[in-house]
């Protein structure tokens, strides 16, 4: 994709090793580093500082909420009960889906409350996580494979991909909520007539569907990249070799393609671990659509304290997430779009 | 001889089998490419084609435009039921402007700086930022949502820029420091060698070479905040309230009734210049939406 920038003589795709950009190197090299260090810190400033205030500062105060109680109306007594320190009751609360009593302690939360879907709610998340990333992989890939191929009205297909993606989220939530409409056009055309949005399973299949719809281009197009990164000649020699289709597909595109999949794939992960537009507007959360982002807004307005815990505890799943895929799965993001680390590995 | 003829006629025979075999390929590809057209095309035609429909026929099935109006059009821009999309896409565009441009006006040095300089910590503050870019939303709604209610900023475009930077600015910086690490630098040593500091190289040659770079990545910005919902969900009033809060809550004329058609009216009219932008620069884009990822 890069070469479309302009001329870059020195570039070694794919055969690795060769930092492309470096000022020259040998006597006075320490000295350089030294004064670069010097320039880099003045020009990063003010990026640093402008994430630090948008993003380290919320996260700090989050936690910092997160280890305090709640003010509010006491249910039994009716007076209004101040805040303090919670420890880590907040999150206690949450993961043993305990609220508050009358007259202090905790009891179960009842059903229905927020407080009682926190297990559900992750299990939504998950599971649109699981199922929509699974089916935009397989589908990305195989449109990819396609894109990847040379004929006629192939950047058509490259420019429709983007369609999707273009469309803003709420407009594609509203989209398919009409699709999937009773009378709408989905229950027409296979002649059926579910009632989309108004059961589990069904409201949950519309989420999946709307996102795989949305979200397969930008899956599709980061693996195309990737598969543009292999030279032709190494089919070319397995060609020669005898390998068959499957073999060239299994034994030399899947390795290639491997670490930009996994970038796609983890990209899309954390992405999806986060939803909450789509269920949002297209279900409202009901019916067992609840993802934990929708459960965090709802909660905000009853109780900033219990909705930061609930935020951190979001936030520590994503991470982990994120940590098992480029500690054991290898997807080596900072690598990947590293200044020098071309081509290891 | 007639050993030549044969050898002859089983190359033919051979290479017949074998343009039948490629034929074939094509054929699935094209097959393949049209389903593929379909399934990304579809959705958005319908949305475009109810658009023009009359609200009587909102849900008339027929695939090809019928019953065509404008008159969703104006219902979209009707204020008299409580929506109010004009200002929403004032809005929008002026959250979107503003955000761009502070996210590229810090960005554009981050970059730089990460695609040319050797330091210690780059990899680590690379980190930070691929990192940041990754960062739920949620995480940070709780404190703003408190913190701007205390100081009285609840509704306010402030209270809806500042945050969008909060994942524009990553996305920004990274995409930029992917397309600098592509561009000729030579040009910037010999400009140094022609006697310019490196400032003065920076401003006087880097920057022109640069431009469609920071242009495609101003797009990606502009975009990804024009999308942004969750965060605008909570933290707009009516008055600041971008587009994609204004569709998401798009209220009828009857309150139990979704008005599909004036809906989609105003999602084609959001689309529209996205979709636009998106197919004129689409080789562009495609190569900032991927730069990240794959080098």
């Amino acid at each position: 994709m890069a070469t479309e920038l302009g001329p870059t003589p020195v570039k070694s795709p794919a055969s690795g090793g060769t930092p492309v950009h470096h000022g020259p190197k040998g006597v006075g090299e320490d000295n350089k580093i030294l004064s670069q260090g010097k320039w880099a810190s003045w020009l990063l400033a003010p990026t640093v500082i402008a994430l630090a205030m948008v993003i380290v500062y919320p996260i700090i105060s989050a936690i910092v909420m997160s280890f305090q109680k709640d003010a509010g109306l006491d249910p039994v007594t009716g007076l209004f009960t101040a805040g303090g320190p919670a420890g880590v009751q907040n999150y206690v609360n949450w993961i043993a889906q305990q609220c508050a009593a009358p007259g202090g302690g905790t009891v179960a939360c009842p059903p229905g409350t927020l407080g009682a879907q926190f297990w559900s709610a992750t299990a939504t998340t998950f599971l649109f996580t699981v199922i929509t990333v699974t089916f935009e992989t397989i589908l990305g890939f195989w449109m990819a494979m396609i894109m990847a191929r040379t004929f006629k009205g192939r950047s058509l297909v490259r420019a429709a991909v983007l369609v999707p993606w273009a469309i803003p989220t709420a407009v594609t939530a509203q989209l398919w909520l009409f699709i999937f409409a009773f009378e709408g056009i989905a229950n027409n055309l296979f002649n059926a007539s579910i009632l989309w949005t108004g059961s589990e399973w069904p409201a949950k299949w519309a989420v999946i569907i709307a996102d795989t719809w949305k979200t397969t281009p930008f899956m599709a197009l980061l693996i195309l990249a990737g598969l543009q990164m292999i030279p032709a000649e190494v089919y070319e020699a397995a060609k020669v070799d005898g390998a068959t289709a499957w073999q060239r597909f299994r034994l030399i595109t899947l390795p290639l393609v491997k670490p930009a999949l996994m970038v796609a794939v983890l990209f899309r992960t954390l992405d999806a671990l986060r939803m909450f537009d789509l269920p949002y507007i297209l279900t409202g959360g009901a019916n067992n659509t609840t993802t934990l982002s929708i459960l965090v807004i709802n909660q905000i307005r009853q109780g900033f304290n219990a909705a930061a815990a609930l935020s951190t505890i979001t936030f520590i799943i994503i991470f982990i997430v994120a940590f098992i895929f480029v500690r054991f799965l290898g997807a080596n993001v900072v690598e990947q779009s590293g200044a020098t680390g071309k081509g290891k590995k | 001889m007639s050993t030549g003829t044969a050898l002859r006629a089983e190359q033919d025979r051979g290479r017949k089998a074998s343009q039948n075999r490629e034929k074939w390929a094509q054929g699935r590809t094209y097959i393949s490419a049209a389903v593929i057209l379909i399934w990304c095309l579809a959705p958005a035609y319908w949305m475009v084609v109810t658009a023009f429909r009359e609200v009587g026929f909102t849900y008339d099935t027929s695939l090809l435009p019928t019953h065509v109006t404008l008159d969703n059009f104006i219902t979209a821009f009707d204020t008299s039921f409580g929506n109010r999309f004009g200002q929403a896409l004032i809005n929008s565009i002026f959250i979107g402007v503003t955000v761009t441009v502070i996210s590229l006006l810090i960005g554009v040095f981050a970059a730089y700086a990460l695609a040319r300089l050797n330091f210690r910590f780059k990899y680590l503050v690379l980190g930070f930022i691929l990192g940041a870019s990754m960062f739920p939303g949620v995480a940070l709604i709780t404190p703003l949502f408190q913190l701007f209610t205390n100081i009285g900023w609840m509704g306010t475009y402030q209270a809806l820029i500042i945050p969008n930077i909060s994942f524009v600015l990553p996305l920004t910086v990274y995409t930029m420091t992917s397309f600098f690490r592509e561009m000729p630098w030579e040009l910037e040593e010999s400009a140094r060698v022609d006697g310019c500091t490196q400032g003065q190289a920076f401003r006087k040659v880097i920057m022109p070479l640069a431009a469609p770079a920071i242009f495609t990545t101003a797009i990606l910005a502009f975009i990804s905040s024009w999308n942004e919902f969750l965060i605008a969900s909570q933290l707009s009033s009516d008055a600041t309230q971008p587009v994609t809060v204004a569709i998401a809550s798009f209220a009828g004329a009857q309150p139990n009734q979704i008005p599909y058609t004036a809906i989609m009216a105003a999602g084609t009219i959001v689309t529209i210049p996205l979709v636009i932008l998106v197919l004129v620069f689409q080789r562009k884009i495609v190569a900032g939406l991927t730069a990240g990822a794959v080098k």
